[in-house]
Parts: C-alpha cells; structure tokens; sequence
C-alpha cells in the first residue's frame, strides 16, 4: 500500500468539497464563510506540494508560499471587514448585511 | 510502510477535523478544529519532504492568521446560536452539491493518467548534498525574486487596508496636535504686562 500522488490528489478532494459544503451550511456567519475558504485554500496547497514532490520540481512549493501569503493577506481583510461590520450594524449575519441591495 | 501509515493517520485527522470546522456549533471550535486541520496538513506536507512549508504552515499559518480568527471570534459579542438557526435548512441543498462536486473531482483523480515520467510511486528524494530548506531559498531569491517582493508588497497593502479599515477615532479624546503645537507663535503664547506697583493684577 504504497502511498502515491492520486491519495494526496483525494484528500486535497476531499477537504475542498468540505469547503464548499461550509460555505452552503453556513450562510449566515461570516466567520465560518472565511474558515471554510481557509479550508479550501489549504486544499490546494496540498495539490501544489503533493504535484511539487511527485514531480521533482520545487515550483510548486514556491507558489504554494505565495497562495499562503494571499490567503494570509485575504484574512487579515476580511477579519477587518467583519469587525467594522460588526461595530457599524451590531450583527455579521450575511443575510442582514443588505446595504448594496444585492 | 510505515510512511503510509503516518498518511493515512494524517489525512483522516485533517478531513476530519476540517469537517468538523463547519459542523460544530460553536465558532471558537470550529478555530481550534481549523488549528488542528493545519498541524495535520503540516504533516502531510512533511511527509512530501516539504519540510519549510510545513514549518512556514505552522509558525506562520496557525501562530498568526488562525490566532487572527480566534481573536475576532471572542472579542465579536455575537450571538451564535441565531446565526446557526438555518443550519438544517441548508443542509440538503450543501450536502446535494457537496456530492455532486466530490463525485466528479474522484472522477477527475480516479481517470488521472499520468505522464510517464512522473509514474514514480514515491516523492523525489530531496537532492541528497542540499536540504528542502536551501533549496527554496536557492530558486526564491534568484528565479522568482519579483515575485518575493510582489508578496511583500501584498502583504503591506494588506496591513494598510486592515489598519485604514479598524483605527477609530474618538470624537471626545483630547489629541495631541503637532501641527498646532509647532504653529504657536511668540505673540499669542506670551503676554507681557506691566504691573503698576501695589495695585497687582486684576
């Protein structure tokens, strides 16, 4: 039972479609929006390092430190967002934040 | 074998514990089971033999953004359990497109034909006279230099927006103004009287 490229493949799978399924079960809470697209993004630095080791090439790893650094950046932001949200209307419910009318 | 043991024990823990990130009800949970998804990826990533990312994933990763979170969820005074209300009704509709989204990326994996030359059953060995570590650096600094700095850049404009976004200013707090302290003059700071003497000032 050797390990190889496609179990990484799956559980990088897996954890995306987790993602995904939070965002749809969770559409209330922002907080748990943004954890589920940590999730997801994590996911696909499995892809980048799992692909980056099978083949040798230490690209993947460099761009898998890039989307760290971009997902880092995006919470940073979006935390900022809930918080002002929060202060200016008093709730993080999606459903209420309706100011664009979207 | 012992490799794929330590596989199986560090993708079942992090699917588990990423399920569990949006299972739980409470949302300092879901953070702490978010923490445990990253050490088990950071395992993974190990077991690649991509040691600095794995390190990078947990100094970096869970000692910052993910404390971020924790952070926010316990300072924000929000009452989780009305944010949970719809939580059965959008069950169905998640778990349908979850299935429906799994199903084809198992597909898309399980019909994966590989290019021959990565048929190797096993992550290339890192080269053997050079750790994970200074092989990065090596190609970091030297191929992809600009893109080091354009994530630098990234980064600052991150902690600007972040900072623009959350300072407040008090309306009843007395400031300290530089400007109108440097632009005192002589004239209207010091008054000189002359005191006629025995009468004193009045």
């Amino acid at each position: 039972m050797t390990v190889g490229l496609s179990h990484y493949l799956t559980v990088a799978a897996v954890l995306f479609t987790i993602g995904i399924f939070g965002i749809f079960l969770n559409r209330k809470n922002v907080i748990v929006i943004l954890m589920s697209i940590e999730l997801m993004l994590l996911a696909v630095n499995i892809n980048l390092v799992a692909f980056s080791a099978f083949h040798g090439d230490l690209v993947g790893q460099i761009f898998a430190m890039i989307v760290l650094t971009v997902a880092a950046a995006e919470a940073a932001i979006g935390l900022a967002i809930v918080v002002v949200t929060f202060r200016n209307r008093g709730t993080i419910d999606v459903a209420e934040i309706d100011l664009l009318k979207g | 074998m012992l490799s794929a043991l330590f596989f199986y024990l560090f993708a079942i823990m992090c699917v588990g514990a990423g399920f569990m990130v949006v299972a739980v009800k409470n949302p300092v949970h879901a953070v702490l089971f978010l923490i445990l998804a990253f050490f088990n990826a950071a395992g993974l990533f190990v077991l690649l033999g991509a040691e600095f990312l794995a390190m990078i994933l947990i100094v970096v990763y869970v000692g910052a953004v993910l404390v971020l979170f924790l952070f926010v969820v316990m300072m924000l005074d929000v009452d989780f359990a009305v944010l949970k209300a719809g939580f059965l009704k959008y069950l169905p509709i998640g778990a349908i497109i979850g299935v429906l989204l799994l199903v084809e990326l198992i597909f898309i994996v399980g019909a994966w034909v590989t290019a021959p030359e990565i048929t190797a059953q096993a992550p290339a060995p890192p080269a053997a006279d050079i750790g994970n570590t200074e092989a990065i650096g090596l190609i970091l600094y030297t191929r992809y230099v600009y893109l080091f700095e354009a994530a630098g850049l990234i980064l600052l404009v991150a902690m600007i927006g972040a900072i623009v976004l959350t300072l407040q200013h008090k309306r009843d707090v007395r400031r300290q103004s530089v400007a109108a302290q440097v632009g005192r003059t002589r004239e209207e700071a010091v008054e000189l009287v002359d005191v006629e003497s025995g009468r004193g000032l009045s």
